[in-house]
C-alpha cells in the first residue's frame, strides 16, 4: 500500500511567524466576485 | 479533519488543519477513510474481504499501512486537530485600522450596456459620474495615511469603465509615484477594462504603470456578444479582441488576466476558455455570474452539474497542456501548496471593510466594490474617514469561525469563510453563506490541488 505525501506549507508552523498582513487582500485583483485565499502569495520574508 | 476524493486518476487525501496533501493507492484510500471510526482488527477484516483477489493485500500489508498512518498522525500530517479558533480574529486585531488596498471607482459610467453587470452598467444603482482628480488624490492620501507600516499598497482602477476617465487615472498614477519614495510606499496598480477605448497610449501607459490588467472577454464571439453590447445593441467582440491581443503581446511578462463571466447561457464555459487559448491568451479567469436568483442569466441548479463537470475537464486540459509544454493559467486553480498564505490569513476572512475598501466617484467609502450603492453599508468617506463603526465592526468580526456552516467544511482554510457580498446577497447577512458558490469553490479547490499534486508527482516519478 502506498501513501505519497506532497510537500506543503505546514499551517501549524505558520502560526509561529505568520500574520504580518503584507499579503494581498482576498479578491482584490482578478476575480472581483468571489473569495478565495488559496491562490495568494505569502509576502512574509520572516516566515520564509 | 480530512477530505478524500478521486480525481484525474488519483486518490487524494487532504489533511485540512495541517494543510498536508497525500496521494494514495486505492487500498490506502479505503483504510484512511475508515481509520478514525474503526478498530484495527475490523479494518483488516473489511479490507481483506473487499480485495479478496489482490495478492498484495494481506493482513500484514494492511497493518503496515495502519502504522504509516499512525506515523503521519504523530508527525501532525494526518487527522491534525483544529486548534486555530483562538487566532481567528488575531490578524484583523493586529492590523486594526490599517488600510492597504482601495478599489477606486474612477467612472460610474460605461460605454457598454451589459445586462448581467453586477454594477448595473457601471452606475451601481445611482447616477452616472466620474471621479475628479481631487477626490482620487484625497483617496490616495487617505490610503497612505492609514496604511501604517505596510509598504505595498494596492489600488484598482475600476468602474464602470475606467478608461472613460483615463486622464484622471494618469494624473493619479503620476501623483502616487511622486509621493511613494518620500512616504516609503510602493503602489501596485491594476486596471480593469472592457477594451473599447484601448489604444496605443493606453497600452504604453498601462504596460509601464499597471502591475496587472484585467481584460474583460467572455470567450466565444456569440457568448460574448450576447451580453457585452453597446447602447445600440451591437456586440463588442470584433472590436476588442484585436486590441486585447496587441495589449497582451506588448505586455511581455507583466501580469494580466483575460476575465470572462459565464451565465445560464453558457455553463459549458470550457469552450470559452478554449477560444481564449486559440486567440493566444494564456492567463485566464472565468467567473460565475453574480446576479439575483430570478435573473434570466442566473445559474440554475441544473447548470451546477454541468459547471462541475466543466471544472474537471478544464483541470484535465490544463494538465495535458502542461505536459505538452504549453501551460496556461486559470486564476482559480492557482495554488501554491508550499508558499501560500499563513494560517492567520486563512482563518481571518476576507479583508473587505477593514483593510480593503471601495471609493465612489464622490469619495464615499464602502466595504468593497460589490457593496457600492447599498446605502446602509456606507462606511464614511475619504474626507472624514470611517464613521460607520458599527458596520465596520461587523466586517471586522467576520471570520471562518463566525459562520456555523463553515465549521465542518473541509474547504474552510482555502476560502477563509467566503465572500461577504455574495453571502449578503444570498442570505441577507454578511455572516451568511452562499452555498451555491461554496459548491463551485470546493470543486475548484479539488481540481487545483489535483493539478498541483499531479505536477509534483510528474517531477518525482
Amino acid at each position: 500500500m502506498k501513501i505519497q505525501t506532497i510537500e506543503t506549507k505546514n499551517l501549524c508552523e505558520s502560526a509561529k511567524n505568520g500574520g504580518c498582513g503584507e499579503c494581498q487582500t482576498s479578491c482584490q485583483s482578478a476575480c472581483k466576485t468571489s473569495c478565495g485565499i488559496a491562490n495568494q502569495q505569502c509576502e512574509n520574508k520572516v516566515e520564509e | 479533519m480530512i477530505h478524500s476524493y478521486k480525481l484525474g486518476g488519483m486518490n487524494i487525501v487532504l489533511d485540512i488543519c495541517s494543510g498536508s496533501v497525500h496521494v494514495v493507492d486505492e487500498v490506502a484510500f479505503d483504510i484512511i477513510n475508515m481509520y478514525e471510526n474503526a478498530e484495527r482488527q475490523d479494518i483488516v477484516k473489511e479490507i481483506l474481504s473487499k480485495y479478496p483477489d489482490d495478492p498484495e493485500v494481506t493482513a500484514e500489508s494492511i497493518e503496515e499501512c495502519c502504522d504509516q498512518i499512525e506515523e503521519l498522525k504523530s508527525a501532525g500530517k494526518l487527522f491534525a486537530p483544529d486548534t486555530f479558533r483562538p487566532i481567528a480574529g488575531e490578524l484583523k486585531k493586529r492590523t486594526s485600522g490599517v488600510v492597504k488596498a482601495l478599489c477606486l471607482h474612477i467612472a460610474h459610467t460605461c460605454n457598454l450596456n451589459c445586462s448581467y453587470c453586477f454594477a448595473s452598467q457601471g452606475k451601481y444603482h445611482g447616477d452616472r459620474a466620474v471621479m475628479s482628480f481631487e477626490v482620487g488624490k484625497r483617496a490616495l492620501d487617505f490610503l497612505v495615511e492609514n496604511s501604517g507600516t505596510r509598504r505595498n499598497l494596492e489600488v484598482d482602477f475600476f468602474g464602470g469603465e475606467p478608461l472613460m476617465n483615463f486622464g484622471v487615472v494618469k494624473q493619479l498614477v503620476e501623483y502616487a509615484r511622486s509621493i511613494e519614495k518620500e512616504k516609503g510606499k510602493n503602489f501596485r496598480f491594476t486596471l480593469t477594462t472592457n477594451g473599447i477605448l484601448v489604444d496605443d497610449d493606453v497600452i504604453e501607459f498601462s504596460n509601464r504603470e499597471m502591475s496587472n490588467v484585467v481584460l474583460s472577454l467572455d470567450g466565444r464571439k456569440e457568448v460574448h456578444d450576447r451580453f457585452r453590447v453597446d447602447y445600440q445593441g451591437r456586440g463588442s467582440w470584433e472590436q476588442i479582441v484585436p486590441k486585447f491581443q496587441k495589449f497582451v503581446k506588448a505586455r511581455g511578462n507583466k501580469n494580466y488576466y483575460m476575465r470572462g463571466t459565464f451565465t445560464h447561457n453558457n455553463p459549458d464555459f470550457l469552450e470559452d476558455i478554449k477560444t481564449m487559448l486559440d486567440l493566444g491568451f494564456t492567463e485566464l479567469s472565468m467567473e460565475p455570474v453574480v446576479c439575483a436568483e430570478d435573473d434570466p442569466s442566473a445559474l440554475t441548479n441544473e447548470d451546477k452539474g454541468i459547471v462541475m463537470e466543466q471544472y474537471e475537464k478544464l483541470a484535465e486540459l490544463m494538465l495535458q497542456k502542461y505536459r505538452e509544454g504549453e501551460p496556461f493559467t486559470f486564476y482559480h486553480y492557482m495554488i501554491d501548496l508550499k508558499g501560500g498564505p499563513c494560517i492567520y490569513k486563512r482563518v481571518s476572512g476576507c479583508g473587505s471593510g477593514t483593510e480593503y475598501m471601495a471609493v465612489t466617484p464622490w469619495g464615499d467609502l464602502y466595504p468593497c466594490h460589490q457593496f457600492v450603492g447599498e446605502e446602509k453599508f456606507r462606511l464614511g468617506s475619504v474626507f472624514e474617514g470611517v464613521t460607520n463603526i458599527e458596520i465596520q465592526d461587523e466586517f471586522m468580526s467576520c471570520n471562518v469561525y463566525t459562520r456555523p456552516e463553515c465549521q465542518d467544511c473541509w474547504a474552510k482554510l482555502y476560502c477563509s469563510g467566503g465572500c461577504a457580498a455574495n453571502a449578503y446577497h444570498a442570505t441577507g447577512s454578511v455572516k451568511g453563506v452562499y452555498s451555491y458558490g461554496c459548491d463551485l469553490f470546493k470543486k475548484r479547490m479539488e481540481c487545483a490541488i489535483m493539478l498541483e499534486a499531479a505536477k509534483t508527482l510528474d517531477g518525482v516519478n
